[in-house]
């Protein structure tokens, strides 16, 4: 019993500890960002790899979740012959929440694992001390530029997710199921608030954005600089980064939507 | 003594450095002089922490006590610009080359260059193919990091740390799993960048016979203490057992074959524990 | 870097697909559109009751959108509510003496407002008040008349 106490107390001291390493390691990574202005190369180039290469991923699972979305709806919707208000249960399901939530999901089992490989095996192989060696502070040239790229291309891709959903829930809802095409957009353009719905959508990704890669980098940062450890390392992003997500989207979700 | 004579023209002073990781001491009261154009090697078995050392010199690591001192500085009292200007004056050559994975041969020796200058693409090219054609492999220049074989990657490292002309260069096992070809260009390039460019140069390895080759001076270490230093000769005929051991490479010895253990006999006849 | 000119272009690419997508999004789905030229006039209307009515609620005539619901509130003396709605510009010859009901759209679907106009050469114009109302139907209400009415017919 005392051993269970014992472990426990290691645990958590263990567990502060490492979110007070990752607050700090956030904190040098922010103050890198202003370093990048001079050098939008830098960005470019990660730009490339965060975003670019999540691209496909994220634009044929919206297309296919838009579209089971338009499925599911128009046979509960038709039930209770509200078939019209399909494209509202599909824009804001997928703005307010699919858009921003699997879009992330995919991003950090896509590009944050990656990350962390990335970083973690650069740690591997001495190249981040290689670097601090010729004076190179690995942070401000190697984290911050990902962690820019991160943040820039959340929102972008939760957007598109959200943008071909939709596409996809109207292509089977009027396209294959006969929903009327003007009422589909009408009633979606009624209920859709720009404020309510799209820009909290946008912050909702703005921050799941932020958390999914600061933990990506931050686990491939301070990884156990071994193939095992840096395997172990992507694990954790990933499982890390749903929780986060999910447990943010939750209370985001009451922040924004609660007072209705 | 001669002592006074070697810590005033040395380029890194060690006094009474400790260092552990976490239960383990690492080193305890080490102090050593690494002096200015010569070649000083670090010798010792592995996992004395002789790349610990390394850090610890070039500030990487904090000592729990006593102070490395190089070109005049506490290396650990420095401002981290001070210590970032100290570190583009120092070379350091990691065991695995620790090249820029995502670059090709060019632009990771020209990487230094263009973190720390401003010069012109055209004067970086310049420059970067001197320092290619230094260690032979300006033909190279397009190559990734992966189509490099193990000694092509360390030279390659190696016209990197170079690169900003540097003061002093700190080796870490560098002819660690090399072929005989590769060991023997890699001896040879120490030697000549020594030479050529008045490098000080310090190197941690315990290749016994190709450190002895080159050193001017040599430092046994073991268990956080310094067994025996001199010069390569006077390590060869050294009176201690334990570097004769280190030297000779005997299988027993003052470090004995057998990890501590009770007696063979009383293992054997206890059965039925596991342990 | 020898691709870097294709991988800008991707890069590119992607930036400005992203923000096609946030703009279709704030454009095409949201309401954000209807803002955009909201030229047009406020009316109001007195109602016993407003139910489910809410801002931005439609306000439509013959079934056609012509405006929506810009605010709601309670007046203490009358204990009436008040619906102030914004008509779009084009739609400037509304009858003063038309109608306003509040109507839902199908059994379960939002409440609405719906203009019936009537016949006067008068239009509404800016601040006009709508005298003719007829109350939202709650629901709840009328299946407890309904109930209790077939609980008598019963009896």
């Amino acid at each position: 019993m005392m051993e269970f106490f014992q472990t426990l107390g290691r645990n958590t001291r263990s567990s502060f500890t490492k979110l007070g390493r990752a607050t700090f390691f956030l904190l040098h990574t922010l103050t890198g960002i202003i370093g990048l202005l001079p050098r939008p190369r830098l960005l470019i180039n990660q730009l490339y790899s965060v975003g670019v290469l999540s691209f496909l991923i994220i634009s044929i699972s919206g297309l296919f979740v838009g579209m089971v979305l338009g499925l599911q709806g128009y046979y509960i919707l038709s039930d209770f012959g509200a078939e019209e208000t399909l494209g509202v249960m599909v824009a804001a399901s997928l703005v307010r929440e699919l858009g921003p939530v699997v879009a992330a999901l995919l991003f950090a089992g896509r590009a944050g694992s990656a990350l962390t490989a990335e970083i973690g095996l650069m740690k591997a192989t001495e190249q981040l001390s290689g670097m601090e060696m010729m004076a190179v502070d690995p942070i401000k040239r190697i984290i911050s530029p990902r962690f820019l790229a991160g943040l820039i291309s959340m929102p972008l891709l939760a957007g598109l997710f959200s943008a071909i959903g939709i596409l996809g829930g109207q292509l089977v809802g009027s396209g294959l199921l006969g929903v009327d095409d003007g009422a589909y957009w009408s009633q979606m353009h009624a209920k859709i608030d720009f404020y309510d719905d799209i820009v909290n959508g946008c912050i909702k990704s703005l921050v799941f954005g932020f958390v999914a890669t600061w933990i990506a980098l931050f686990e491939g940062y301070d990884a156990i600089p071994t193939s095992e450890g840096v395997s172990r390392a992507t694990t954790r992003t990933v499982v890390n980064s749903a929780f986060s997500i999910l447990g943010l989207d939750f209370i985001l979700t009451a922040l924004m939507f609660g007072d209705d | 003594m001669g002592d006074s004579f070697r810590s005033q023209n040395s380029l890194v002073a060690v006094r009474g450095l400790s260092f552990s990781r976490g239960e383990n001491k690492i080193f305890s009261d080490v102090s050593m002089d690494f002096e200015r154009g010569k070649i000083t090697a670090i010798m010792g078995p592995s996992g004395t922490g002789k790349t610990t050392l390394l850090k610890l010199i070039g500030g990487q690591l904090q000592p729990a006590q006593g102070t490395v001192t190089v070109d005049g500085s506490n290396v650990h009292r420095l401002r981290r610009s001070q210590l970032f200007n100290l570190r583009k004056r120092i070379g350091m050559l990691f065991q695995s080359g620790a090249l820029l994975m995502d670059m090709n041969v060019f632009d990771n020796v020209a990487f230094p260059l263009r973190e720390h200058t401003q010069l012109p693409e055209s004067m970086i090219r310049s420059l970067v193919l001197m320092k290619l054609q230094a260690v032979g492999l300006r033909g190279a220049r397009n190559l990734m990091p992966n189509e490099l074989s193990g000694g092509m990657a360390r030279r390659v490292a190696l016209a990197r740390a170079i690169a900003l002309d540097p003061m002093m260069i700190m080796y870490d096992e560098p002819f660690t799993g090399q072929d005989p070809i590769s060991k023997g260009v890699l001896v040879h390039l120490i030697k000549s960048l020594n030479i050529t460019l008045g490098l000080t140069t310090i190197i941690v390895s315990h290749d016994v016979h190709e450190t002895s080759a080159i050193a001017d001076y040599i430092y046994v270490v073991s268990d956080g203490k310094v067994m025996g230093e001199g010069t390569p000769s006077e390590i060869q005929h050294s009176s201690s057992e334990w570097v004769q051991q280190f030297m000779d490479g005997t299988a027993d010895g003052p470090v004995h074959f057998h990890y501590p253990a009770r007696e063979l006999q009383d293992d054997l006849m206890s059965s039925g524990k596991r342990y | 870097m020898q691709h870097s000119s294709t991988q800008d272009t991707l890069v590119g690419l992607f930036v400005a697909a992203g923000i096609a997508g946030l703009f279709f999004l704030a454009l095409h789905v949201s309401n954000l559109g209807s803002f955009v030229e909201q030229e047009g006039y406020t009316i109001t209307a007195r109602f016993e009751n407003s139910g489910g009515l809410k801002i931005k609620s439609p306000v439509s005539a013959a079934g056609v959108k012509i405006g929506q619901v810009s605010d709601i509130s309670f007046d203490l003396k009358t204990y009436e509510s008040i619906v102030k709605m914004r008509i779009n510009a084009q739609y400037n010859s509304i009858p003063d003496d038309t109608t306003a009901s509040i109507f839902t759209a199908g059994l379960l679907g939002e409440q609405y407002v719906s203009l019936e106009p009537g016949g006067s050469n008068e239009y509404l114009k800016e601040n006009s008040t709508i005298e003719i109302t007829q109350s939202a139907i709650i629901l709840e209400k009328a299946i407890g008349q309904f109930l209790f009415k077939s609980a008598e017919e019963k009896k």
